[in-house]
């Protein structure tokens, strides 16, 4: 990819984000609570792709983290009242310190594996946080989950859609922000490099263990984040939050969207929730139509619904060249 | 009194322990085969349960559900292989990827067609008696668990282990190109047994929808257990499965039972750590 297509992309997704960010808050309610969980869910998304897409480690147990972020906004807002106010800053801080901190530990066991088994281990260790978050009744209220009874109010007022929604969005452009600049810095070109091969890299010389290991924390805190900001959005935090089927969403939204791209997670969210939100309330078969898309993009679009526009152009040239199939970016 | 609980909470143990194997040993198969983790199977699981409800909402009887169900579900899970796994030979992330995919199609599918109510498979009247031995009272039910996987086991065994398709299959998990050398056909192989583990898993569930339920969610509640069996058992190893599925079994039975509130904690936390310090599990193959 030359630099000035990846200007060109830059400039792209900027103003598909303005787009967003402009005609949202004139829509109805609905879509903008769709938008803004979206957005919230996204981060986690984007977080796992920087394991799948950009390390080529499948984890399948992302929800811990947006569990551990969340829980935490939920513990302490129902127990002590903080984080409803200025101090919510403060809740963002410990929501990604805590969600870090499990990945610290956790990757302490799952980053030794690779492939299949990365998958296993990570979804064993969410299977954990999910037992805990079922079962800790004391702590987590169990079943029934913890309410929070009013969104922050600091200045602004969280509690209004629109400004809500501003505020989440903001915290995706600069987790996108981040994110982007972390997998264009040498670091992140290392981690492509083992992705791509990770025994050269070992022979290179690089710590690709470390590499590893801080990309699976850096996700982690990302992770928490989105779980402190989805904390807000649904008002309450449940099992549900922590569950397998959690992981397997985000997983399958970093798939559908496009592995190694970011904005194809947030791509792959707004997608699913579209389906699963709006398209639900107009057909009784959208099941069939989400879990259609995603076999479709998983057997023919193996770089996701990003790669379309690549895929147009290589069927263009076919007509002159032969054409040469694009390889999945995470293939272990 | 203290002596009858552990030995009541032990034969429940072993008794849902016999179910896991049915779901474990399947899963643990298609993994030492295809060297993929199939996460359909907690899917083949419920639709096993809910084949088996329209079997005998049409026809009333529990004994025809059985084999019904089964033998559904491993077709669906034959074609599954066939038309979608197949030519993504060698891409194991993307099989399996792909195979997430279905068990969200097949959630679906179920929600739609069986809606979203809990169900229970009633078994003949005979089977929901209990016996008494030494003072215990144990449901026949149980018992009946317990011999049906003892009774697959031994079969699975005798067919692994004493015949031709048993020891190619055995030469295709320990290595498969170099069966495919000695002209096995592996690709066939591979259909075999992701059929059979299909199989296998519906048993399962029609088994254990009499004392577990049939109701949306269960395929996911599921699958992350057939998953501590195998990787506590070791992958592609059937008496690995079996000392799985035992272990877990005891395990979910007595931490329920001793340490409610981190239960399930104390089931995941062995199986992440048996994974971290030995990725093929206790008697799993290098």
């Amino acid at each position: 990819m030359s630099m000035a297509s990846a200007r060109t992309k830059v400039l792209i997704v900027v103003v598909a984000l303005a787009a967003v960010a402009l005609i949202v808050p004139h829509t109805g309610s609905f879509v903008i609570l769709l938008a803004t969980r979206a957005l919230a869910f996204s981060i986690l998304v984007m977080s796992l792709d920087l394991l799948l897409g950009f390390t080529g480690l499948a984890s399948l147990g992302q929800a811990a983290y947006l569990g551990v972020g969340a829980y935490l906004t939920a513990i302490l807002a129902a127990r002590y009242h903080i984080g409803l106010g200025y101090d919510f800053w403060l809740v963002v801080v410990l929501g990604m310190l805590g969600a870090a901190l499990l990945a610290a530990l956790f990757g302490l066991l799952a980053v030794r594996a690779s492939g299949v088994y990365f998958l296993m281990i990570t979804l064993a260790l969410g299977q954990c946080v999910w037992g805990l978050a079922y079962r800790w009744n004391s702590l987590t209220g169990g079943d029934n989950g913890i309410n929070i009874e009013h969104r922050p109010q600091f200045g602004v007022n969280l509690a209004d859609p629109v400004t809500f929604f501003y505020v989440v969005f903001g915290f995706f452009i600069v987790a996108l922000a981040i994110l982007y600049t972390l997998v264009r810095s040498p670091f992140g070109r290392s981690l492509a490099g083992i992705r791509e091969r990770e025994l050269r890299m070992k022979i290179l010389g690089y710590n690709t263990w470390l590499h590893k290991y801080l990309a699976f924390i850096i996700a982690g805190a990302f992770g928490g984040l989105s779980g402190v900001l989805w904390a807000h959005t649904a008002g309450i935090v449940s099992p549900e939050n922590v569950v397998l089927t959690t992981s397997v969403d985000a997983l399958l939204m970093a798939v559908l969207g496009g592995p190694g791209t970011l904005i194809g997670g947030a791509i792959g969210a707004g997608v699913v929730l579209f389906i699963r939100e709006y398209l639900s309330t107009l057909v009784h078969w959208w099941q069939y139509v989400l879990g259609g898309v995603y076999v479709l993009v998983i057997l023919y679009l193996p770089d996701g619904l990003m790669s379309i526009p690549q895929r147009i152009r290589q069927w263009r040239t076919a007509r002159t060249k032969s054409p040469d199939t694009p390889k999945m970016a995470a293939a272990a | 009194v203290d002596a009858r609980f552990w030995l009541i909470q032990a034969f429940n143990g072993i008794s849902y322990g016999a179910l896991l194997f049915l779901v474990g040993s399947g899963l643990s198969l298609i993994f030492g085969v295809m060297r993929i983790v199939n996460l359909s199977h907690g899917s083949y699981f419920l639709l096993g349960g809910y084949v088996a409800l329209s079997v005998i909402w049409s026809t009333g009887s529990w004994l025809l559900s059985i084999p019904v169900a089964a033998i559904t579900v491993a077709i669906i899970g034959l074609l599954m292989e066939r038309i979608f796994l197949r030519p993504l030979g060698g891409e194991p992330l993307r099989q399996v990827l792909l195979t997430v995919g279905f068990a969200f199609l097949f959630q679906q599918a179920a929600l739609d067609i069986w809606s979203g109510n809990p169900f229970d498979i009633n078994p003949p009247a005979v089977l929901t008696q209990s016996i008494v031995v030494g003072g215990l009272h144990l449901p026949l039910y149980r018992i009946f668990m317990i011999a049906v996987a003892v009774f697959i086991g031994l079969a699975l065994w005798l067919i692994m282990e004493k015949t031709r398709l048993g020891a190619t299959v055995r030469a295709t998990v320990d290595d498969a190109q170099m069966a495919r050398g000695v002209g096995i056909d592996t690709s066939r192989i591979a259909m075999l047994i992701f059929s059979l583990g299909a199989f296998l898993a519906a048993l399962g569930g029609v088994i254990g929808g009499a004392f577990l339920g049939v109701y949306p969610g269960l395929d996911f509640e599921m699958l992350p257990i057939a998953f501590a069996v195998v990787i506590i058992g070791g992958m592609g190893s059937l008496g690995g499965a079996a000392i799985g599925a035992l272990l877990v079994g005891l395990a979910d039975n007595f931490g329920k039972a001793l340490f409610p509130e981190i239960s399930y904690f104390t089931l995941y936390a062995p199986m992440a750590l048996i994974l971290a310090v030995k990725p093929t599990g206790l008697f799993g193959r290098e």
